[in-house]
């Protein structure tokens, strides 16, 4: 699992069987001083998250496993709200609310 | 699997129900000199490892799955053991058996 931000939302009309009614959202994962990391990518909400908010998402196949339906295309999920990070260097505020966007 | 620092404590409130009461710690991956490597990483303790131990890690879906025996669980990334030394080419690279291990302060990140 890793640590991200919730920086947009995605919205695909026409979707995969089994993805009906999947939040997607733009995350951006975070480092441990609370630094971008990596690429930005798209998963898939299991909580009622939205940009701005700090979460954890899990990746490659457990992604599927996190959505109701677990037989669906999805290799990342957001699993849940972050409140905070105890650790020395993280700053919940390096990278902004919602990043560059 | 892989080496890694405890470098803190995730705090989630709201969240999927197979991580509810579970001890989420943050993770800083390591090479086998020490330096950190990769990604930094959530992982859940079993085994009541704390801020400043050096730990095993596993980061795979099956064996997750199996510790906490829940056949559809979406976990993958598990704390499995705390490091005692580590020897890497005829070298001592880590020891925390003469040392206070839990009260060491952390060293700030340097990369």
């Amino acid at each position: 699992m890793y640590l991200a931000r919730v920086i947009g939302r995605l919205v695909a009309s026409q979707r995969y069987p089994g993805l009906e009614g999947l939040a997607l959202q733009w995350i951006q994962p975070l480092d441990e001083s609370g630094v971008a990391e990596g690429a930005a990518l798209v998963a898939c909400a299991t909580i009622s998250s939205g940009p701005g908010d700090l979460v954890h998402f899990v990746d490659g196949r457990e992604g599927a496993l996190a959505c109701p339906e677990s037989f669906v295309p999805v290799d990342a999920a957001i699993m849940g709200f972050v409140e905070t990070v105890q650790a020395p260097n993280f700053d919940a505020d390096a990278y902004g609310e919602a990043g560059p966007c | 699997m892989l080496i890694a620092d405890v470098i803190g404590t995730v705090v989630s409130p709201v969240q999927h129900p197979i991580l509810e009461g579970r001890s989420l710690l943050l993770l800083r991956p390591l090479d086998p000199m020490g330096k950190a490597s990769g990604p930094t990483r959530i992982g859940i303790d079993r085994i009541g490892a704390g801020v400043g131990d050096r730990v095993l890690v596993i980061d795979e879906g099956n064996s997750g799955r199996q510790l906490l025996a829940a056949p559809e669980a979406p976990v993958k990334t598990i704390v499995v053991a705390v490091v005692d030394y580590i020897e890497c080419q005829h070298e001592l690279r880590y020891d925390a058996r003469s040392s206070e291990r839990s009260q060491a302060p952390l060293k700030k990140k340097t990369s």
